[in-house]
């Protein structure tokens, strides 16, 4: 049988996996790329809760669902801003590593 | 869902989710997280999210995923394979992120609503598109108006961003 700590732990090990990409990896792209992870990992608990969290009528809490895909929409932008910021930093520096971006001005 | 397909899904979403982390060749780290957000979409789908399930697929495994293929290539990120590690920030690192591991195993592990199983539905079939639908148009109209701003914010910007400055 499937409880919600399953899928808790799938998501709290997911969020890890993300987070230990941000701290270990170097290149700005995987970086995003983790950050894509974590955000997609807290999606999973909050989906997880709504469906844990019936209301009267016995159907799933769908003011979550609606917060998941407001969620959806950021990462969505955030990753299209993040993107031509990193395609700026390497026409500036020809560099998409952050050891080489330690400068503040340049 | 029965538990098979569960943990199935569940080890799909995170053996290839450490494989984006673990991955040299960020190409390769792309695909990976292609197969891990189906998994997760399977997962979405799994909890009666349909509609989720089917925007997770939509936008992350479509439109997000072909944006990171695009600029990867556009930047030929071949050069960097080969650099040192630094093992000693590098442990650092994987030691902060098992600590919170722990921590998230600790707090589900305490928490006791968590070892209850989901409560049925009344049905078999849910209609999760209009009740999704009648709670974003109805209720949160309001917020739903401020990203579509927020969007076409993060539009402009990125033109501007990738407009070539005159020198």
């Amino acid at each position: 049988m499937i409880t919600l700590g399953d899928y808790l732990i799938v998501s709290g090990i997911l969020f890890v996996i993300g987070f230990a990409g941000v701290m270990l990896r170097r290149n700005l792209i995987i970086i995003l790329m983790s950050l894509e992870l974590m955000l997609n990992a807290a999606n999973l608990s909050l989906v997880a809760f709504s469906r844990f969290r019936v209301d009267s009528t016995g159907l799933p809490n769908y003011d979550v669902q609606v917060f998941v895909f407001f969620i959806i929409t950021v990462a969505a932008a955030e990753v299209a801003v993040g993107l031509a910021i990193i395609v700026a930093l390497y026409r500036a520096r020809q560099t998409t590593d952050v050891k080489d971006i330690s400068s503040l001005k340049f | 869902m029965s538990p098979f397909l569960f943990w199935i899904f569940a080890l799909l979403t995170l053996i290839f989710g450490a494989a984006v982390v673990i991955n040299r060749n960020p190409v390769a780290s792309a695909m990976s997280l292609v197969v891990s957000f189906l998994g997760l979409a399977a997962l979405f789908m799994s909890l009666n999210a349909y509609f989720i399930g089917i925007i997770q697929v939509l936008v992350y495994t479509g439109a997000v995923m072909v944006l990171f293929l695009f600029i990867i290539m556009l930047l030929d990120l071949r050069a960097e394979e080969g650099r040192q590690i630094n093992w000693l920030a590098s442990a650092g690192g994987l030691a902060v992120a098992l600590i919170l591991l722990g921590q998230i195993f600790s707090v589900v592990g305490h928490l006791t609503i968590a070892h209850k199983a989901f409560p049925p539905l009344p049905g078999s079939t849910i209609d999760d598109v209009r009740n999704i639908g009648a709670a974003l148009f109805g209720n949160y109209n309001l917020p739903f108006q401020i990203v579509g701003v927020l969007v076409l914010v993060a539009t402009i910007g990125v033109v501007l961003l990738s407009k070539r400055q005159p020198r």
